[in-house]
């Protein structure tokens, strides 16, 4: 079987085909073109490792079917931001330490983007936990994620403070 | 010969908060880990695990999982290849038995009893399918109660010695107040979010390995042992894993299998993990039943610490979990005992699980001071202050430093300990939650392993240090490359580190909370080779300001070579290689302890932590709302990262407390909740109210740097904090873990 999707990949539209209807968009990036930014962590929708963004919204790439995504855009770990340069997300992980071992991180930092996006949890601690717990991290980054997603929405919405560290979480 | 001046105390780099050096590779996805590799033709490997945990595979449909579209080799005991190590036996003092289908036999649920191999993830996850396996099953034996007991065989790793100091029985019986308590823990899974990985490839009979290892040089050895080839001839690419805590220092059978299935495919092999198959084959904590006896004096001393670990182990190895060993040296009992016990289970070997031994053995005995305080009537942090061990416990022998009373001060003031009541269900919130405060000490041996670094220093001021570490997550990338700036007496940017790969000086086993310790003090003696070098080299050259200094001290820092008693004798570490041929130097260091300096004092990081929890007086939802931790464990090479791993330790903590446990089916002795949905880690909603407090010790006995290791300690502890926390809140003393709400729901 050989199927066809249209895909906007990471700001690129592009046809791509694949041989198998069982491959999901989690192994589709990581073993079919060479994106393997995306991690996987249980392969169940379990974990949040492998979080992108699907139109705008914070999916787990495991459970969804490459198929399904005619005419989708995906944003990737990769695509996050320009070559050479750091979303606001990623620098508020490397200033916050909120992460060790690097796994989780991808999805960590594509679900804050999209939680950030949602605009449901500002800067609230709590609110921020509670929206980033379906992304687990054994090393237990949480105190650093928690505080990057502070300052990453900080610097999003309000520029100007764009240099300050997120407030004790 | 010019004397370096030693130690160098410590310029610019170590102590500095600096961010990760590999953080722009991992918040962009760049990080290549293990199974992000890809090379032409590759295979991917997937084995099937067994669904019954004891008896014999009796059938596969082989011919039907061979014939699905992209399937290409099934192996099974039937026509497994050729190995040349055997399964029974074990390649180096880290390692254990393991399954390789050198048999038909079902030894634990999940082992591999089969490896399919497919042009693509999904042709072999359907192969996998496809072989519907029937067994002979037997009943298994997966609870503590199922088989006799035995004493432990002493015997190193995972099989720990018993200890007597004293009277115990006599102690005991003599007490004033006595308490004989028993406490249980759960068989807990490692779960680095990375699962197990290899991608192994072969060019004639040299292996290529992209393997996450916490032990690069000791992994090539034992796959070299396995497969009967030259340890030279093994090369190992491990530069991220995605988390280890014990459980990627060992070869497993599931990697084995995909090296052997790329050398007799003669294609490089994929294989990574299911999360259910890292219940299983990759080692676990297991589960402990421990009885603690104490008994105090009128004055409230203990006269008699009696800790009894039984614990599970698999039905073929060795591997107990050495709890009854986190009594050893905390509280100044007069007398003192630790003993061991076993039993054999149908369940995967357990290993070493971050803080082995110290995290179960800690839960256990602080909730016993706990109870022992209680029933003294007092407050738990003055019981532990009265018995505060000046020296080790039995031994005598001196610390090489112990700055714990700092710890309980700090984080006592810091928590508002002064405030607690005495007497349990006291506090209330605004919510009408039940409130409680609990503490507990934490322990951590400061162990040192065995390392070797090179340090080259290149005519343009700039060097590379070379170490074959590992990095899972503590950040020995930035806290290692900072040690060796140091050393070379050089900014951290102008030292290129390159680690995670076996071509570099063997950088021993990241375990033991030891690695930066060990690997540190290889790079530290490197760097000091070098500048030795370079000493000599300007000494002795009639056109350097410090020619002729002879033994006057020589130090480096700032790309500058001084004397130390005359700063204004300086030169610039280019411009003594530039008159010396332009050459670069090169220099190496080794680090391992002293069999004398280990005789000679006890070595351990402290800690105190002090534990809020609030408890719903209906539902016993437990929630920990803060957690102050207070840690002594030397000097602190990386504030930002040592916070995080002492974070993360007590994070372990809380999952431990009120989260991890294994359940077994009785019937069939497979894992019940083998995904992370039903084994449940702290996720970020568990997590509030944290706090790391560090308390500066100069140790000058420890090792060179002074390093005594933050990667474990924080779990210690902490576990105990909670348990004791839940008793003050709701007056019940829950005697296993972790916590559930029906344990608190039941009278
Ligand atoms: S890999 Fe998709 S949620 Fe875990
Ligand atoms: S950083 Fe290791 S799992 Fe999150």
């Amino acid at each position: 079987m050989s199927l066809s999707i249209t895909l906007t990949l990471n700001g690129v539209t592009r046809a791509i085909a694949f041989e198998d209807a069982r491959v999901t968009l989690l192994d589709l990036l990581r073993d079919r073109l060479d994106l393997p930014g995306t991690k996987k962590g249980c392969d169940r929708g379990q974990c949040g490792a492998c979080t992108v963004l699907v139109n705008g919204r914070r999916t787990t790439a495991c459970l969804t079917l490459a198929a399904t995504l005619e005419g989708a855009e995906v944003t990737t770990i990769e695509g996050l931001a320009p070559e050479g340069t750091l979303h606001p997300v990623q620098q508020a992980f490397i200033d916050n330490d909120a992460f060790q071992c690097g796994y989780c991180t991808p999805g960590q930092i594509m679900s804050a983007v999209g939680l950030i996006a949602e605009g449901r949890a500002g800067t609230d601690p709590e609110r921020i936990r509670e929206g980033m717990s379906g992304n687990i991290c054994r090393c237990a980054a949480y105190h650093g994620i928690t505080l990057a997603v502070q300052q990453a929405t900080r610097s999003m919405v309000h520029p100007d403070t764009a240099a300050k560290t997120g407030d004790a979480a | 010969m010019p004397e370096i001046a030693q130690p160098f105390r410590f310029g610019s780099n170590a102590g500095q908060p600096v961010t990760r050096r590999d953080g722009i590779a991992k918040v962009t996805g760049a990080a290549a880990f293990a199974a992000d590799t890809a090379p032409a033709g590759l295979l991917h490997a997937l084995c099937a695990p067994a669904a019954i945990a004891r008896g014999r595979v009796t059938h596969l449909d082989i011919a039907r999982a061979e014939s699905h579209p992209g399937v290409v080799r099934v192996l099974t005991p039937a026509n497994r290849p050729f190995l040349e190590g055997d399964p029974a036996e074990k390649p180096t003092m880290f390692s254990f038995r393991i399954e390789v289908l050198q048999d038909d036999s079902v030894r634990y649920a999940g082992q591999p009893i089969a490896m399919v191999l497919a042009e693509t993830p999904e042709a072999a996850a359907e192969g996998v399918r496809l072989l519907n396996p029937q067994y002979a099953a037997e009943t298994p034996r997966v609870t503590l109660d199922e088989e006799a007991a035995y004493p432990v065989e002493p015997g190193g790793f995972g099989r720990p010695a018993a200890t007597l100091h004293g009277d115990i029985e006599a102690a005991h019986g003599a007490a004033t107040r006595a308490l004989d308590v028993t406490y249980t823990t759960a068989p807990q899974y490692h779960n680095a979010m990375e699962t197990h990985a290899v991608v192994a490839e072969w060019t004639g009979d040299r292996l290529h390995l992209a393997l996450p290892s916490q032990a690069l040089a000791m992994s090539c050895a034992a796959y070299a042992w396995f497969f009967g080839i030259p340890v030279e001839n093994v090369t190992l690419s491990s530069p991220y894993l995605g988390g280890g805590f014990g459980s990627k220092a060992i070869p497993t059978g599931p990697q084995v299998l995909a090296i052997l299935a790329a050398r007799v495919l003669g294609r490089p092999v994929k294989l990574m993990l299911p999360r259910a198959q890292m219940f299983g084959p990759t080692g676990h904590r297991g589960a402990t039943r421990q009885r603690l006896r104490l008994g105090i004096d009128d004055d409230f001393a203990l006269t008699a610490l009696d800790h009894d670990s039984l614990s599970e182990t698999s039905s073929f190895d060795d591997f107990h979990e050495p709890a009854a060993n986190a009594s050893q040296g905390l509280y100044a009992a007069q007398a003192l005992r630790s003993t061991h016990r076993g039993v054999r289970l149908d369940v995967g070997t357990p290993g070493p699980m971050r803080a082995p031994g110290e995290a179960s053995g800690s839960a256990a005995l602080e909730c016993a001071m706990d109870e022992m305080a209680e029933q003294a009537g007092l407050d738990p942090l003055a019981f532990r202050l009265l018995n505060y061990a000046e020296t080790e416990p039995g031994t005598g022998r001196p610390y090489s430093s112990k700055a714990l009373r700092d710890c309980y001060r700090l984080g006592a003031e810091r928590f508002g300990w002064a405030h607690r009541p005495l007497t349990p269900r006291q506090m209330r919130d605004a919510e009408g939650m039940l409130v409680g405060w609990g503490m507990g000490t934490a322990l951590f041996p400061a162990p040192m392993f065995q390392a070797q670094a090179r340090a080259t220093l290149n005519p343009d001021g700039t060097a590379l240090v070379e170490t074959a570490a590992a990095d899972m997550g503590q950040g020995a990338w930035t806290a290692l490359a900072q040690i060796a700036a140091d050393a070379l007496g050089l900014p951290l940017e102008k030292v290129t580190f390159h680690s995670g790969h076996s071509s570099l000086p063997d950088g021993g086993v990241a375990g033991g909370s030891g690695h930066t310790a060990t690997a540190g003090g290889a790079l530290h003696a490197a760097g000091t080779d070098v500048i030795r070098q370079l000493a000599e080299i300007a000494t002795a050259d009639p056109a350097s300001p410090l020619h002729g200094a002879g033994n006057a001290r020589v130090a480096a820092r700032d790309g500058q070579l001084f004397l130390v008693d005359d700063e204004t004798r300086a030169e610039a570490f280019e411009a003594i290689l530039a008159r010396h041929g332009g050459q670069s130097l090169t220099g190496g260091g080794s680090a391992a302890r002293p069999p004398e300096d280990a005789q000679r004092h006890a070595m351990s990081s402290h800690g105190a932590v002090f534990a809020e929890v609030k408890v719903d007086p209906e539902l016993c939802q437990v929630r920990v709302t803060r957690l102050v931790g207070a840690f002594a464990a030397g000097r602190i090479i990386n504030p930002r990262l040592a916070d995080s791993q002492l974070y993360g330790g007590m994070i372990w903590g809380i999952g431990m407390a009120l989260h991890e446990e294994a359940h077994h089916d009785p019937r069939t002795g497979r894992v019940l909740n083998a995904d992370l949905a039903g084994y449940h880690v702290p996720v970020n909603a568990d997590v509030t109210g944290l706090e790391v407090l560090t308390v500066h010790e100069e140790d000058p006995h420890v090792n060179i740097l002074g390093i005594k290791g933050v990667g474990e300690i924080g779990v210690t502890g902490t576990v105990g904090a909670i348990g004791n926390a839940i008793w003050h809140a709701t007056g019940k003393r829950i005697r296993r873990f972790p916590i559930r709400i029906e344990d608190l729901l039941a009278e």
